[in-house]
């Protein structure tokens, strides 16, 4: 549905995107994550046609952006950053208005209204100019806007910045839902946002695509370190000795004091292996009473902020 | 048989090309209903609209009741002068607040043209000149009343005012598309209508070199004169039309040197 590659895009002597590839099939929800200036808007803003790329390729349902501008851009909805709307305009004549322009058949648009007034449960809104709604109807609003054509494709910049997390929550399903037939593709340096509603995840950093794949890939992509947790009855000096013949696995910090009955350390082992049968294994034959052996599961974050940095 | 197939495929093409047009035509007109009731829900077009009437009824018969002649000759050498205000307040909010306000950005991803939108903003804010303009005919029936008309100067006269304001807001829509700013929209726009429609005059242009004579061409007065005359000259509808073009065409192109760039 979306084809990007090798996108470019200078301003002036700032390279705000740089050498990105990627593509998003149909029925995919993927985040575009990466911390504030990394490149996200402009990503989406050189997806909608609103910026020119310098050099690269972007198609949406197989038009190009940049030669059949028009023909991509009606299978678009787009909800640009801070969803900026008339705010003279009254709900329905807004939506209205919009519905028009995106090219909905007359016949269609009354219909298509409701539709969407239904899904963002903006009833109660409806008679009132924009401008008197609050930040979360704002950007519903927004949302509706953005679907009221029923595009195969939906770009969100941001779109839960401001909202309350109930609201957030809300958006999230409505998300999820319209995510299972369309594609879509949302900007967020939230994390937990893209745990709840994407199924993959790009990772921009500076422009870059640093990283990409499901969240599962993700956490397993870091550095490739995963890191153990262990406690043993046992004296610091024999302890170590035990963990230093263990191949994998290196000293990464002692948690107790030097003096302790009971001695934590903190390992950490590369290849993406898992070590906790051979520490386990290692307890029994030097015959330490081992009172605790964990596998810290890096978070999302964590891998965020390695591949950021 | 062949004959046929390609009669066939002529017609569907023709369809093709008249359904194009007719999408296109919607938009502009969508967009034109858009812009004009716009004015509308705030009380901006009502403030315009009162000032505007109450200058110029108050400017022309304070001067009519005295001359007592029968002719609207200082209606449209007032008016002019008004629409050197009145034609950049209506075009200072058009492109400034959109770039202001973040819309232009969801404008310039819609599935339209860029020159179908910069069309309808155009004809929307001319609705607003024009309706200014119908709400002066008391003006003329009080003339008719009280003596006697000649109504083909005053048609002429309204044409030309039609174009001048059309060659006003075009070039205000122009200079509202550099900024962000309402203020500096307004002002830039009554600086570059003031320079436009004085060209010719003594006080840009003197002697009777080529350059003064291009000048006096180039000058939106020289030829609202002559429509004003009761003159419908197609030369002088053409170069109204040219300026109009001219800096819509401007229009686009700032707008895309900021928004596609």
């Amino acid at each position: 549905m979306i084809h990007i590659a090798e996108l470019q895009k200078n301003f002036g002597n700032v390279r705000a995107v740089s050498n990105i590839s990627f593509d998003v099939a149909k029925g995919e929800v993927v985040g575009l994550l990466g911390p504030n200036g990394a490149g996200k808007t402009t990503t989406m803003r050189l997806l909608t046609g609103f910026l020119t790329p310098d050099h690269g390729v972007v198609e949406v349902a197989g038009f190009s952006v940049q030669e059949k501008p028009l023909e991509a851009r009606k299978c678009i909805g787009y909800l640009p950053e801070n969803a900026p709307l008339y705010l003279d305009l009254e709900v329905t004549t807004y939506l209205q208005y919009i519905a028009a322009l995106r090219g909905v058949e007359k016949n269609q648009i009354s219909k298509r209204i409701r539709n969407v007034i239904e899904l963002f449960e903006l009833g109660d809104v409806v008679g009132r100019p924009i401008g008197q709604l609050s930040k979360g109807f704002r950007q519903r609003v927004g949302l509706a806007q953005a679907l009221i054509h029923d595009p195969q494709v939906l770009i969100l910049d941001e779109p839960t910045s401001g909202l309350d997390p109930n609201q957030i929550t809300d958006i999230r399903q409505i998300i999820r839902n319209i995510g299972r037939e369309r594609t879509v593709i949302l900007s967020t340096h939230i994390m937990q946002e893209v745990e709840a509603t994407c199924s993959r995840a790009l990772i921009i950093n500076k422009g870059e695509l640093v990283g990409q794949g499901t969240l599962n890939e993700l956490m397993h992509q870091g550095r490739g370190k995963t890191s153990y947790i262990v406690s043993a009855k046992v004296r610091r000096a024999v302890f170590a000795e035990a963990l230093q013949k263990l191949s994998g696995v290196t000293i990464g910090e002692w948690l107790s004091a030097e003096g302790e009955v009971e001695q934590r350390v903190m390992l950490t082992g590369g290849n993406g292996h898992d070590r906790g049968e051979d520490l386990f294994q290692m307890a029994v034959q030097s015959g330490f009473p081992l009172t605790e052996l964990r596998r810290e599961k890096q978070s999302l974050e964590e891998v965020f902020r390695e591949l950021t940095q | 048989m062949g004959a046929a197939a390609s009669g066939f495929r002529a017609r569907v093409r023709a369809q093709k090309t008249s359904r194009c047009r007719a999408s296109k035509m919607n938009t502009i007109i969508t967009i034109s209903k858009r812009e004009f009731t716009a004015y509308f829900t705030t009380p901006i077009a009502y403030v315009y609209l009162v000032t505007f009437l109450a200058l110029i009824n108050w400017l022309f018969f304070r001067g009519f009741f005295l001359m007592g002649q029968a002719d609207l000759r200082s209606f449209f050498a007032i008016t002019p002068w008004i629409f050197l205000f009145f034609v950049p307040a209506v075009a200072m909010g058009k492109w400034a607040e959109e770039r202001k306000q973040g819309t232009l950005e969801l404008l310039f991803t819609l599935p339209i043209r860029d020159r179908d939108l910069i069309f309808g903003k155009f004809f929307g804010s001319l609705g607003l000149i024009v309706a200014a303009l119908l709400f002066t005919l008391p003006i003329a029936l009080t003339a008719e009343l009280l003596g006697n008309l000649d109504w083909g100067p005053v048609i002429g006269g309204y044409v030309g005012l039609t174009f001048l304001g059309g060659a006003f807001l075009a070039i205000g829509l122009a200079i509202s598309s550099l900024t962000e700013n309402q203020i500096i929209a307004f002002i830039g726009g009554v600086l570059a209508c003031f320079v436009l429609y004085f060209l010719g005059s003594p006080l840009f242009s003197w002697g009777s070199g080529l350059i003064a004579q291009a000048m006096q061409y180039a000058s939106l007065a020289t030829h609202f004169e002559s429509i004003e005359r009761g003159v419908l000259d197609t030369r002088d509808i053409f170069y109204y039309l040219s300026v109009i073009g001219l800096a819509l065409f401007a229009n686009v192109k700032v707008l895309e040197s900021w928004a596609r760039k």
